[in-house]
This record gives C-alpha cells, structure tokens and sequence, in this order.
C-alpha cells in the first residue's frame, strides 16, 4: 500500500515517453518487471503486464491459437483444455470454438485432478495449445503440470498454465513446470486489483488481442499501469520472501478448520482430493444445506465464505467446477469455499467452525433443503 | 437517513427488493423507523435465455441486471446488508412451467399468484428464516392484521383500491401472513412516491413494474414458442376450427393458446356483430365464439380453495367475488360443496368472460375471506 500511494504520488510520467519523468516511470516499471520474473524464476523481457488474471488468460489463449501453426492447414485448430478450468479460459475457448477452432474440455475425476494419460490421449497433429490451470480455485488442487509439460514438450505443443490462483501460494518455477505461458495476477498477491501478468516463454507464437501503440514488445498495447506494476511487484517480491513460511502457517490453519468441521458437522466433506491442495483453500460439502442461505448467515455474522459462482447480478449459480467433480447440481448447491488469507488467525478460524456448525444446525432445523 | 444501528441484536427483517419504487421505499421507511433490516432480491428467470425475445425496448423484463444494480444502490444509500439469492430453479418449476402447461390446456394461468405462494412467500420465507430474519416485508398493495376474536391473520386490500393486489395474495397461509408485513398497505402510490422522493432514493421516479415480468411485451404466444423450442418440447399441434357454439366453422386459428375468454380482437373473422371467444377447449383444439350474451355465465367452481380471512365455512356465504385483477367484484354466494377446497360460486347477476385458470377471490367489504382458481 505504502508502495502504490508512494508511486502514484511520484510517478506520474508516462513510461513511453522520452522525457525524464517518462524515463523515471519506466525505471520503476522495469524494476517491477525484474520483481515478478523473479517470482517465477522467468527473465524480465518475458513478462507482459496486463490489467488482471483475465486478461492474461485472453491473451495467452486467444493470442497462442490465432498465431499457432500445424502441419495441415486443411483442419481446424485444436485446443485441450479442462473442464476445471477458470472462465476466463473456458470462455477464451469458447469463443474459439464461435471461430471455427476444435476445443476438448479434459472431464476430471472426484479428485478434481486432470489426468496427464488424457492429455496425452487428446493430443491431435493440428492441436496447437494446452491450457491446464495450475491450482484450481475453487477445489486447491494441484495440477500435474509438470507431467503435463513433458507430454506438451513431446508433442512440441505450447502449454498455457493459469497460474492465478497458485502464485503466491506454493513455489513457481516456470521452467519446470515447462510451461510456456503462464497467467498471474496481482490481486492475489495482495496488490491493487487491476494489475496481472501473463509470462511468456522467448520464443513462444503470440498474437496480440488488443491492438494501439508499441508497449510491452508489441505484446499488449495502452499505456503502461506503472503505480498498480510497481505495486505487483513489491507483493511479489514480499511473497516471495515468506512463501515457505506463510504457507505453512495456512496450511495449518486450513487443516484445523477442516478437522473442526469434519468432527463436528455430520454430512460434512472435503470436495476433491484432500492431499495435494494449495494451503490455503477449502471447499466442503455439507449435506443437504442450502449453500446460498448458508453464505448469507455467515456473512451476517461477520464471516466472509463464499460457494458456486456469482452471476452477473450477483446470484448465485452452482459452480461448474463442482459439477465437474461429480456432485451434481443439487451438490454443488450445498457446498461453501472458504480462502483463507494472511490475516486469519487460530481464534478466528476457531470462530468460524463455530458459526458453521451454528448455521448449518439452524438451517437443519427450519430445513431449507438445497 | 437517521442512523439506525444494523448491528443491533434484534433480528432483522428480510425486505424483498426489486428495485422498483414500491420495495424500495418498503426498506428505507423500516430503517427510519429503526428497524433492522436485510434486503434480498430474489433472481427469478435468466434474462439470457430465449435470446430471440429480446427485442430492442421490450418491456416486461425481470431479474434484469438494471433492476439489481438499482435494489443494490438503494441498499447502499440506505446502510443496510444486501444479497441476490437465485430462485431460478424454483420459479421455473413452480411458475413458468406451470404457466406454459395451463397456456397449452387451454386456460389463462396467473403466474403472479404461484410466483407469490410459491416463491415470495414459501421460498422466500424460508430464505428469510435461514439468514435469520423472521419478519419479511415486501412492496405489496395490501393490509394484514391480527382477529384477536377469530385467532386470524385476516388479509385486507388496500387503501388505495387502485393499486390494491390482494387478488394475486389470495393463496396466503396463516403461516406465511403471521410473518408478513405490508407497509404500503396503507398507503397511496402517489405518497408512497412522494416518501421515496423524500428519501432521495433514486428510484423515485421509475415506472411501475410491467403484468407478467418474464414475458417481454406480454407477448405470452412468443414465450411459449420460445420456452418449449429452448426445453426441446415439441409444440403441440394447434391449428384448429373456429367454430360458433351452435356449431358453424368460421375460420381457422394458429392454436388455443392464443386465446382467452372474452377476446375479441385477433380473431381474424369479419362478421355483423362483435364476436368473443366463449370457450377454447385444448383437447379438440377448437375455439368457440358468440356474441356478447353467450358471454355471460351465472355460476363457477372454484378449486384449490384457500380459506385467509375466515375458517372454511360450513354453509353458503355472501361474498363479493372478483374474478379477474381488472374485474369489479361481484355479488354471489359461496356455497360448499362437499367436497374440500372446492367452492361453487352463485352470482347474483350473470358475468361476462369467466374464464378458467383465473381466479375467484371472495371479499367481504376490505376483506378477503378466501380464493381459489376458476376450473
């Protein structure tokens, strides 16, 4: 915060221009640049700023398809993606597909896991990306995308990795993961909203989505953000430092919050596989409560959860990702996602326990069914 | 705005906001009458579907993301918590599939009236009581009050008979009135606008809700071509004759669904005397016209009769009967007819257009002893 008003107090040039107040904002966006690569153990010249996770997820799968090239011009382009996948990159496909391209959405199991065999499996001469996510939001899991970089690397296929909801929270290393493109954002990290990033590894096919002036090597045009970059990367720079230590405090929480819940609430379980989860997510499932009702007591009572996916009006849908795991809509409605975040502590996730199990009782009680 | 502590321990009341004048005044008046207050907008029907009846300027939409951004801002201004809750799945089931299958029987259903024992205040209720509000109030047009001699919640119209929607309320349970407050009840529109304006809502001025808020441009045909095209339902075969009562064919019609007792224009006959439609009959897809008189009919059978006012009485009651929203009620006689919740009603005097799958609201004075729908 200290950062973001420092910088908008100080830096109003124009990264792109030639005068030294321009020269200065450039400076600090560049340096920006160094502290998110460095996140991810990318190089700067590899990271394209854009205003959010969204974009960068347009960016890498519009942009990556529409440059992608294949043996026989004849067919139509082919994308593998997962039916986990954010909307932002589900909905990229979707609009692919309005344009003619062939899109498999990889079904995944209860696990909420893809399967690195049916990526393989997918894997077509004219396929020209793979687009798996790196933690899901709403489960926490873990994809393979290091087994998933090996098969994309043989197939000589570009990988796209949504990498939102992971960065920040367990270790990136961008070329382990073997991936080509991967999509952050800021936020998450604790910066501004407004702010993300998409890596892009040199030597990748990208077509620009958006078209104007020369910035970000011709890869996302408009007038850099700089206050909400150098915001991004002072965050960066601070998750960095306390990856390690923060996820572990989280973890533990997140776990002694879940043990509470299972103990005390029957009906209640985990959605997904419950090892091999970012530390500080928990989606359960609570047996015949109505999700809906369940997040608006809690929100009354000062708890911030929430379940499905909000609609544009703000209501709420069941979630498709929870679908995808086998819960079925009448599943997914009884399902809350509780994120944990830097400031939870033991007492307050105590509290919550206690609410929930408050909640779902009275809920049980007036039997408002999902 | 006086300040109103929403933190307070009382337990709040669930207003239902539409966005409209009318709700939003309903949340801002029990805030400054220091209530605390939660406002829910329920979201009914996904605007995105059916996108062929989305036509420029239609009317009639509801759920729409205008009418949420407006209920929110109000919330907003009026420092109170606010949630949409998504009843989509219970109105299509309750109220627009029902809608479409009396439609294709060959009746005019009131979705107005499911939507309200169905979804306001069944689902709605039930919202209200999981978040922890027992009260709910919304922006009807009506009055409840407690008999302490009959041990009833007795259901009133309003003051302002103009705007007076007990004929959609008269499904209502002692339960669901026990619960139920209706601030407006006592009210005129032009002051309940005049309050909103005092408030400086910005609300103040929007135009009042349209008939069926699902329906763009009341144009219920081109719902239910579109709904049963979406669903995957075949529509059923619906030419058929035009034909008078004493059995003469006049012409053709497009289905029966485009018709309702009493219409006369669209008929698409050119004769001497006006002719009205007496009767559609879905199962031969014929559609019967006749002249005014034909029109008129002494007697109904109410089914599915709900008791509000009173207990459901044992012998024949007086009662004025309202027969349609637009329908000044009518003198007649309630008579049991043995079996449950089925009502004959006697008029006094003939009636024009009685037509099934409206209802039958009884009334005595201001109140409203009961209804049920027109077989």
């Amino acid at each position: 915060m200290e950062t973001l008003i420092a910088c908008l107090d100080q830096v109003y040039g124009n990264a792109s221009s030639i005068h030294q107040f321009g020269q200065a904002a450039k400076r600090r966006l560049e340096a920006a640049r160094r502290q998110v690569a460095a996140l991810i153990h990318a190089d700067a010249a590899e990271v394209v700023f854009t205003c959010g996770g969204t974009e960068a997820d347009n960016l890498a799968v519009l942009g990556a398809v529409r440059a992608g090239r294949y043996p026989d011009p004849g067919l139509s382009k082919h994308v593998i993606t997962s039916a986990i996948e954010h909307p932002a990159v589900l909905s990229a496909c979707g609009q692919l597909e309005r344009e003619g391209v062939a899109v498999t959405r990889l079904r995944v199991g209860s696990a909420g896991v893809v399967n690195p065999d049916d990526v393989r499996a997918a894997l077509r001469p004219e396929t020209v990306l793979i687009s798996v996510m790196h933690a899901n939001n709403e489960l926490g899991t873990i994809q393979p995308i290091v087994e998933i970089g090996r098969i994309a690397r043989q197939a000589v296929v570009p990988l796209h990795v949504d990498g939102v909801q992971a960065l920040g929270k367990i270790p990136v290393d961008v070329t382990a993961l073997g991936a080509d493109l991967y999509s952050m954002s800021a936020h998450k990290l604790y910066a501004p909203k407004g702010v993300g990033a998409l890596y892009v590894r040199k030597g990748t096919r990208l077509e620009p989505v958006m078209f104007g002036g020369h910035q970000e090597r011709e890869r996302r045009p408009g007038t850099e953000n700089v206050p909400g970059a150098v915001a991004f990367g002072a965050a960066a720079e601070m998750v960095g430092r306390n990856l390690a230590a923060d996820a572990e405090r989280m973890g533990g929480l997140r776990d002694r919050f879940e043990n509470a819940v299972l103990g005390r609430i029957s009906g209640a379980r985990i959605n997904g596989a419950r090892w091999g989860r970012l530390p500080n997510t928990s989606s359960l499932h609570i047996d015949g409560v109505d999700g809906e009702a369940l997040v608006i007591a809690l929100d009354l009572r000062g708890f911030a959860v929430s379940t499905g996916a909000a609609c544009s009006s703000g209501a709420i849908a069941p979630s498709h990702v929870l679908t995808a795991i086998g819960l079925g809509a009448d599943g997914a409605r009884s399902s809350l996602r509780v994120s944990l975040g830097r400031a939870n502590t033991a007492a307050g996730v105590d509290a919550l326990a206690e609410a929930l199990e408050a909640s779902v009782a009275h809920l049980r009680r007036i039997s408002v069914h999902a | 705005m006086p300040e109103t502590d929403q933190n307070s321990g009382a337990p709040p009341i669930a207003v239902a906001m539409s966005g409209g004048v009318d709700s939003s005044t309903v949340a801002a008046l029990l805030v400054r009458h220091g209530k605390r207050v939660v406002g829910l907008t329920m979201q009914l029907w996904n605007q995105r579907r059916l996108p062929e009846l989305a036509a420029d300027g239609a009317t009639g939409r509801c759920c729409s993301i205008d009418d949420v951004y407006d209920a929110r801002r109000v919330a907003e201004q009026i420092g109170i918590p606010y949630y949409v809750v998504n009843f989509e799945r219970q109105f299509e089931e309750r109220v627009v599939k029902p809608f479409v299958a009396e439609y294709l029987a060959g009746r005019t259903p009131i979705p107005c009236t499911l939507c309200n024992n169905y979804i306001k205040f069944d689902r709605f209720l039930e919202m209200a009581d999981a978040v922890g509000a027992w009260q709910v109030a919304t922006g009807h047009y009506a009055r409840v009050r407690f008999d302490e001699a009959s041990g009833r919640y007795q259901l009133l119209r309003a003051v302002d008979a103009a705007k007076d929607q007990t004929y959609f309320l008269f499904g209502l349970t002692q339960a669901q009135l026990a619960r139920t407050l209706f601030p407006l009840g006592e009210m005129a529109k032009p002051s309940v606008r005049e309050l909103a304006r005092g408030f400086d809502l910005a609300v103040a001025e929007k135009g009042d809700s349209q008939e069926i808020c699902f329906v763009p441009n009341g144009d219920y045909a081109a719902f239910l071509s579109a709904y049963l095209k979406e669903t995957g339902v075949e529509e059923p075969r619906t030419r058929g004759p035009i034909v008078t009562s004493d059995g003469r064919a006049l012409g053709e019609h497009q289905g029966v669904h485009h018709f309702t007792v009493g219409q006369r224009r669209g008929l698409g006959i050119a004769t001497g005397e006006p002719l009205y439609v007496i009767r559609t009959d879905a199962a031969t897809q014929c559609v019967t016209v006749g002249g005014d008189e034909e029109l008129r009919c002494g007697r109904l059978f109410a089914r599915d009769v709900n008791w509000v006012s009173i207990a459901a009485p044992v012998g024949p009651v007086a009662a004025a009967v309202k027969i349609r929203n637009k329908h000044h009620a009518a003198p007649a006689t309630l008579c049991p007819t043995g079996e449950l919740e089925r009502v004959e009603v006697v008029f006094d005097e003939p009636q024009r257009a009685v037509t099934p799958g409206q209802a039958a609201v009884f009334y005595d004075g201001d109140l409203v002893l009961g209804g049920g729908w027109i077989e």
